[in-house]
């Protein structure tokens, strides 16, 4: 059963903000990043009416397993139910309005709310409510059922869930950007990976600013120096890890691509050599490096570097609109926490190596991979977020209004668009920023239809 | 490989193996017993010292004393679960080796790492030691608050630390440094000073 939301009531920014004047071509106005009512709005117009990343299937392995998340700011339980069905219920009693449930994850058949009671099975239906003679109502009606995401799809085990009905199936929604996740996935072995805990971080910054950085390859050298004089603190070690954006980037073998709906790809890899352990290359060194190495290419000879080259970085960089990106093994996630608060998880990927491809190999290229992924949320991702929060800081001066994103823009042959709509520009450029902001302006001013759902 | 200079723990990283792994794993798994506390004041005062020297040692930013104090092949371990997980199957916080423990020092001295610039001030408790027997070596178990002021104002870090010492040539060196942040598993705002 469908409940249709009356947008309206949750949203007034659209009245408020001319948002052709916020977000013009070459810049835009601090307010996207300061104003609490167009924080409020995108929870609904972004958040409500896009398909958002919600969690991967491997933290829901098995019939009756939850985790609990966020959509926007709404508390969810996200779940495979009983019957085996991904559902995205709303953390929340449809009695009083208490949340269910409170830890991360777990396995649980049912929900009892621990306030008056009430229990729900984890299809969302109400199950029992304690002394019902004490009711007139007929608990069989459907409103009575825990609040749901109406939909919920999956793209090879990313888990999507939107509110608004008028949305694109998410294959539609994804568009050119599935290319770039088909390739990632499909170096792994099974074309598959299992979620194995997170660097979990947070900045006192609006959420956008971690968007607006996910394809800059502008900032790196500055905002990373620390990161790239550690890297190259050791002679055998120079060239590796990032230091492909040294010297002059803008003419580095690498480029950024956007593909639509606000997602855009930038892909570091013509920069590697094309050769199994070519990736294995240029990792920068990790707690047990040289061991694994040598005890690799002991027991599998040639066969060891392609092995190697899973737990070294993919450099890439895939970005889908509003949440989610997929980097090195890394799948990020952006939430809002409030207009100037945002947690950014970096969850691990692990190798699953179901079919015995790798003979053997996987728990050492595992235990590898989980110290190569520990480098850049420690090395790296802190300097940023400092970054994102002097910007928060900055953008306190109310008088002086905008905030630039012009790099690249009319040079004459520098951003190209391809026959499919797809732009591409070297990674320095800010061309995937504009893109992305004009989509979001779209969206601020257009008039999802936002729904519930509920057992029937 | 086999000469001493590949094995200098500082350039390469030869000892963090399954082996060490499956040891460390264990070496963490059961150790706060009431069996295995140790009740001689000397020798508890002893480790009491150590690591509350280590505590001025970081509040001070005296990184290269602070090395000094652990074994050349150590581990500085934050896990990112209450119960200290896998480190061969989840990612933690930090697992630091030697080498990459020198790799922070570095980074946090380049004058680049702008999530310490300025730098933050600390002050360290440690409190409620307790040590353990664990054959030659010990286990000590201290509670840790970290005041810690950045321009926007003082927060805190708490949790317990977990040391294992081992003796060599008549020291007590740290083998490993577990430190259990009571909020491991949140999204934790500029956690860059070592902790």
């Amino acid at each position: 059963m469908l409940e249709k939301v009356n947008a309206g009531r949750l949203t007034s920014a659209s009245e408020r903000f001319d948002f052709d004047e916020l977000v013009q071509d070459d810049r835009v106005h601090r307010l996207i990043y300061t104003d609490q009512a167009i924080f409020q709005a995108e929870m609904t117009q972004i958040f409500g009416a896009v398909w958002v990343y919600l969690g991967h299937e491997s933290q829901i392995a098995k019939n009756d397993d939850f985790i609990t998340t966020r959509l926007g700011l709404r508390p969810l339980i996200l779940l495979r139910d009983s019957q085996g069905v991904i559902r995205a219920l709303f953390n929340r009693c449809t009695h009083r309005g208490t949340t269910l449930c409170r830890k991360d994850k777990g396995t649980a058949r049912t929900f009892t709310c621990p306030y008056h009671g009430w229990s729900y099975l984890n299809s969302g239906k109400l199950r029992a409510v304690p002394w019902p003679d004490g009711y007139a109502c007929d608990f069989k009606d459907a409103k009575y059922n825990v609040a749901q995401v109406p939909r919920v799809d999956s793209y090879r085990g990313f888990i999507f869930g939107t509110l608004n009905l008028d949305a694109p199936p998410l294959l539609d929604y994804l568009g050119g950007i599935t290319k770039p996740i088909d390739e990632w996935l499909d170096r792994q072995p099974g074309g598959k990976i299992a979620v194995c805990e997170a660097n979990r971080l947070k900045y006192k910054g609006n959420w956008k600013l971690a968007y607006d950085n996910s394809g800059d390859g502008y900032h790196v050298v500055f905002s990373h120096r620390s990161l790239l004089e550690m890297e190259n603190r050791q002679a055998d070690v120079a060239n590796k890890g990032m230091s492909y954006y040294r010297s002059s980037p803008d003419t580095a073998p690498m480029y950024m691509a956007y593909m639509g709906n606000g997602h855009h790809f930038k892909d570091k890899r013509p920069a590697i050599e094309k050769r199994a352990g070519g990736l294995w290359a240029v990792e920068g060194p990790a707690p047990g490096t040289e061991h694994y190495q040598a005890e690799l290419r002991r027991r599998y000879g040639a066969r060891a570097e392609e092995i190697l080259d899973l737990a070294s970085s993919e450099p890439v960089n895939i970005n889908v609109f509003p949440n989610f990106s997929l980097l090195g093994n890394h799948i990020q996630v952006f939430d809002p926490v409030a207009v100037d608060e945002t947690d950014v998880t970096w969850y691990g990927t692990a190798v699953v190596d179901e079919e015995g491809v790798l003979g053997g190999a996987v728990d050492d290229i595992n235990a590898l991979r989980m110290r190569t992924m520990e480098q850049f949320p420690n090395f790296g991702e802190v300097d940023d977020l400092a970054n994102f929060e002097e910007i928060q800081r900055g953008l306190g001066c109310l008088e002086d209004e905008w905030v630039y994103m012009h790099r690249g823009l009319g040079i004459p042959g520098r951003v190209k668009t391809d026959a499919n709509g797809v732009i591409t520009a070297p990674a320095t450029d800010e061309a995937f920023m504009r893109e992305y902001i004009r989509e979001w302006k779209r969206l601020m001013k257009a008039e999802p239809t936002i729904a519930i759902k509920r057992e029937p | 490989m086999t000469t001493q200079v590949a094995r200098d723990p500082s350039s390469s990283s030869y000892y963090v193996t399954d082996a060490f792994y499956r040891e460390l794993i264990a070496q963490f798994a059961d150790w706060q017993r009431d069996d295995l506390a140790i009740a001689d004041l000397a020798e508890r005062d002893r480790f009491r010292m150590l690591i509350e020297r280590e505590a001025r040692l970081l509040d001070q930013l005296m990184f290269d004393e602070w090395l000094a104090m652990h074994a050349p092949e150590c581990i500085y371990w934050v896990p990112a679960t209450p119960q200290g997980g896998d480190p061969r199957r989840e990612v933690a916080i930090l697992f630091d080796d030697r080498r990459r423990m020198e790799d922070r020092i570095y980074r946090l001295r380049t004058g680049y790492a702008w999530s310490q610039a300025p730098k933050s001030r600390t002050v360290r408790m440690v409190s409620n030691v307790e040590v353990f027997a664990a054959g030659t070596a010990r286990m000590v178990r201290s509670n840790l608050l970290i005041s810690e002021f950045r321009p926007d104002g003082v927060r805190f870090l708490s949790g317990f630390c977990a040391h294992r010492f081992v003796e060599q040539a008549g020291r007590w060196l740290i083998a490993v440094r577990q430190v259990n942040l009571i909020d491991c598993d949140q999204n934790l705002r500029n956690p860059s000073i070592v902790i």
